[in-house]
C-alpha cells in the first residue's frame, strides 16, 4: 500500500490573498490544515523603536502608517494617549470632528474589508463598488488634512485645523468634462458638511447594494457560513476585540463600554452574531457601515450648528497662529520651542484605547519626564487575532484558510509594526 | 471605576486587590483612573491565575503584554537646570539613543533628571508589562513585573492562562530578550531569520547592525556591517520640570 504522508506547504509573502506580506507555512493532509505557522515581521520597521528618538508630535505620522487603511483612528488613540499624560483635553468641537472621522475611517476600513474579502472568495465586483465610495470618503481626508491618507490631522490638544467651508470640486479633464464632471461635482457645491449630509443620506441605499451581491449568494455562503467558527470563551482567551469579538456574540464595544470622544452623546446601535463564523462577521461588519454612517450624520449636525475652537490654547502644548506669531514675541518663542523641542510630557504611564475598525487599538505610553516618548507600545488588533490562526484553522480546508485570512481583517503595517 | 471610598482614600478595587493578592503585591498604584500593581517575578504566575479566575476580580482577556527597558529612564541629553554666566549648556553630552553605533554603548553624561520632582529610577532593567480587561466588571488593570537578572531577564510564561500571551511573549523575546520559561514556541518573531542582537534594548542601535545589499558577485542577497548611515538624531532629548504644566492649567482656570 502506498504510503500517505503530511506535507508542508509554504503560502505568500507575495501572494494576492495574504492581504500583504503573510508568510503561512502550513502543514498538510491532503488538502485539510493540520498546522498553521504564520511568520510574521516582514513588514517591520520598528515605529515603537524610532519614536522614541523623536519629540512626541514628529510619531504622530508613523501611526497612520499602522493601520493603513484605519489611519485617524491609529492617531486617535496615540493623541489620547499623550493628552491623558499632558492633563489636557481637547476642545469640544475638536472631539465632534474625531468622533466623526473615526466613523469615516470605519467606513473606509469596511469598505476595503468589504472588497478585498470578497476578492479573496471569487466576487469581483464588489471590490469595484466599494471602491466608488472609498473614493468619496477619502475626498474628505483631503479635503481635511491635505493627505489622502496618512492624515496625520488629529493632534495633542484637538485637530490641525477646522473642517473646510468649501468641499475642493474635480476639474476638467480629458476624462472628466460635461455631464460627467456635473455628476462628480454634483454634492460638492457647499462645505464639506454639506457634501457628507449628501453622502450620508446616499449610503445606505449604497450599502443595500453590497448586500444584494452577496448577503443571500449561494456561493458567498458556502464560503462563509459555518467556516471560521470562534466560540465566544475562545474569542475572549485569545485576546479578540472588535468584529471578532462581536462576531461571536459578546457584546462589546468600548465606544459603548468606555465611551472617548463624543461616543457617549451620539445614538448607535452594536450589532452582534450568533455563531461566530465568517458570515456573521461579514453580517456585523456590514450593520456597523450602516451605525457609522448614522453617527457620522449626527456629528455633520453638531458640527453644523455649533461653531468655536478647534485647538487648546495651550502654547506649551499646541502652536499658536500664523497671526499672532507675526506680531507677539511670546507666540514667536512657543512657536519655536514647540517646533525644534517639543513638549516635555510629565513622568507616568498611560494605556489609552480605542475602537478602531478592527478592534481594540492601544497605545501604551510611558514617559520619564522628556520631550520623546521612553516606551511606545502599540496593541494592534490585527497581531492579536492572526495569533489565533493555528488553533482555528486546524482541520479546515486549504481554500478556508484564505476566507479566514480575510475575516480576520489583517493589515501587515500594524501586525509588524 | 469612580467607586472611590473615604478610607485611605483608595477606591474599592484597590482594596479587593490588596485583599485578594495580599502578600503578593508589591504595589499598587491609582493614576488618572489607571490601577497598576507589581508583583515579584516567582508570583508572576498564581497572580495571573488568580486576577483571571476569582469571581470578583475576573480579568477575562489578556489585552497587551509587553517588555520594558528601563536602562536610562530619566537621563537627558541636554542639561537645563545647570545656568552658567554665558547661559544654558550648548552642547548635547552624552550617547543616548540612537547617537552610538552597534558595538558602542549607551552612556549619559548628565545622570539622572535632577529636576524638581527627582524621576526615580527602577533599580531593574527589565520589566513585563501586562494589560488586563475584564468584560464583566468593565476594567482594566496593569500589572508589571520587573525580571531578576539584567543579563539573562526571564519570567514564566502566561501562555497557559491565557493564549494571547503566546504571540507578545515571543515579541517580547524577540525585541528585548526576556525569556519565558514553559512558552511552548519561543521564537524571534518580527525580526529578520537568522539576526543577532535585541533591537528595542535601549543599548541596541537605532541605526542597526547590519544592513543588506545584492552582491553581483556572489549573486545573492549579503549581510555587512552599517555603514551606510551614520547615528544621528536631531532634537536632543530634554527633561523639564513641569511648572509649566502648572502654569498652563492656572491660567486655563483663570479662563484665558
Amino acid at each position: 500500500m502506498q504510503e500517505i504522508k503530511n506535507y508542508t506547504m509554504n503560502f505568500g509573502p507575495q501572494h494576492p490573498a495574504a492581504h500583504g506580506v503573510l508568510r503561512l507555512v502550513l502543514e498538510m493532509d491532503g488538502e485539510t490544515i493540520m498546522r498553521a505557522d504564520p511568520h510574521i515581521g516582514l513588514l517591520h520597521r520598528a515605529t515603537e523603536k524610532l519614536a522614541e528618538s523623536k519629540p512626541f508630535n514628529q510619531s504622530i505620522g508613523y501611526m497612520d502608517r499602522l493601520d493603513y487603511v484605519s489611519m485617524m483612528c491609529n492617531e486617535h488613540a496615540y493623541v489620547r494617549a499623550i493628552e491623558n499624560l499632558l492633563g489636557v483635553e481637547a476642545p469640544e468641537r475638536a472631539q465632534w470632528i474625531r468622533t466623526m472621522f473615526d466613523e469615516i475611517t470605519r467606513i473606509l476600513n469596511h469598505l476595503m474589508w468589504l472588497g478585498s474579502n470578497a476578492l479573496d472568495l471569487g466576487a469581483m465586483a464588489v471590490f469595484l463598488y466599494a471602491f466608488r465610495e472609498r473614493e468619496e470618503l477619502m475626498d474628505c481626508y483631503e479635503a481635511v488634512s491635505g493627505a489622502r491618507m496618512h492624515a496625520t490631522y488629529y493632534r495633542p490638544g484637538g485637530v490641525y485645523r477646522d473642517l473646510p467651508e468649501q468641499m475642493p470640486k474635480y476639474g476638467e479633464s480629458k476624462w472628466h468634462k460635461g455631464k460627467d464632471l456635473e455628476r462628480l461635482n454634483e454634492w460638492r457645491g457647499g462645505s464639506m458638511l454639506d457634501f457628507l449630509d449628501a453622502f450620508t443620506a446616499d449610503f445606505p441605499r449604497r450599502v443595500d447594494e453590497y448586500e444584494t451581491l452577496l448577503t443571500d449568494n449561494r456561493i458567498w455562503k458556502q464560503r462563509t457560513v459555518d467556516i471560521g467558527v470562534v466560540p465566544p470563551e475562545q474569542a475572549l482567551a485569545w485576546g479578540m476585540s472588535g468584529p471578532m469579538l462581536r462576531g461571536s456574540g459578546v457584546e462589546w464595544d468600548l465606544r459603548k463600554k468606555q465611551p472617548y470622544a463624543k461616543y457617549a452623546e451620539v445614538d448607535f446601535d452594536i450589532p452582534v452574531g450568533v455563531k461566530g463564523d465568517c458570515y456573521d462577521r461579514y453580517l456585523v461588519r456590514i450593520e456597523e457601515m450602516r451605525q457609522s454612517n448614522r453617527i457620522i450624520k449626527q456629528c455633520a449636525d453638531w458640527l453644523r450648528k455649533n461653531p468655536g475652537p478647534v485647538m487648546v490654547r495651550n502654547y506649551k502644548v499646541a502652536p499658536p497662529s500664523r497671526v499672532e506669531m507675526k506680531d507677539d514675541m511670546e507666540a514667536l518663542i512657543h512657536h519655536f520651542k514647540l517646533f525644534t523641542e517639543g513638549y516635555t510630557v510629565p513622568a507616568g504611564e498611560t494605556y489609552a484605547a480605542v475602537e478602531a475598525p478592527k478592534g481594540e487599538f492601544g497605545i501604551y505610553l510611558v514617559s520619564d519626564g522628556a520631550n520623546k516618548p521612553f516606551r511606545l507600545k502599540c496593541r494592534a488588533p490585527s497581531f492579536v487575532h492572526l495569533s489565533s490562526m493555528d488553533s482555528i484553522v486546524r482541520g479546515h480546508m486549504l481554500a478556508d484558510v484564505v476566507a479566514m485570512i480575510g475575516t480576520y481583517d489583517v493589515v501587515f503595517g500594524e501586525v509588524d509594526r | 471605576m469612580s467607586e472611590t471610598t473615604a478610607s485611605n482614600g483608595r477606591s474599592a478595587f484597590a482594596q479587593k486587590l490588596e485583599a485578594r493578592l495580599g502578600q503578593k503585591l508589591v504595589s499598587l498604584s491609582e493614576s488618572r483612573g489607571e490601577t497598576t500593581i507589581e508583583v515579584l517575578p516567582e508570583n508572576w504566575l498564581a497572580a495571573s491565575a488568580l486576577l483571571r479566575d476569582d469571581a470578583e476580580l475576573h480579568f477575562e482577556q489578556l489585552m497587551d503584554l509587553c517588555g520594558v527597558d528601563y536602562l536610562s529612564y530619566g537621563d537627558d541629553e541636554w542639561d537645563t537646570r545647570d545656568v552658567t554666566s554665558t547661559g544654558f549648556s550648548r552642547g548635547v553630552e552624552g550617547r543616548m539613543v540612537g547617537r552610538f553605533k552597534w558595538g558602542e554603548a549607551i552612556t549619559s553624561e548628565n545622570g539622572s533628571a535632577k529636576g524638581i520632582e527627582p524621576v526615580p529610577s527602577p533599580s531593574r532593567r527589565f520589566a513585563v508589562v501586562a494589560h488586563l480587561l475584564s468584560l464583566k466588571y468593565n476594567r482594566r488593570l496593569r500589572l508589571r513585573a520587573r525580571c531578576a537578572d539584567d543579563e539573562l531577564p526571564s519570567l514564566p510564561s502566561l501562555v497557559g492562562i491565557w493564549p494571547s500571551a503566546d504571540w507578545f511573549e515571543r515579541e517580547a523575546f524577540d525585541l528585548y530578550g526576556i525569556a519565558f520559561e514553559g512558552h511552548p514556541d519561543l521564537r524571534r518573531i518580527l525580526t529578520d531569520y537568522g539576526f543577532v542582537g535585541h533591537p528595542f534594548r535601549k543599548d541596541f542601535p537605532l541605526i542597526g547592525n547590519v544592513e543588506v545589499r545584492y552582491d553581483p558577485e556572489k549573486q545573492r542577497v549579503v549581510y555587512e556591517p552599517v555603514t551606510s548611515v551614520e547615528p544621528r538624531v536631531l532634537v536632543p532629548r530634554t527633561i523639564r520640570d513641569d511648572s509649566r504644566y502648572e502654569q498652563a492649567s492656572a491660567e486655563r482656570k483663570a479662563g484665558k
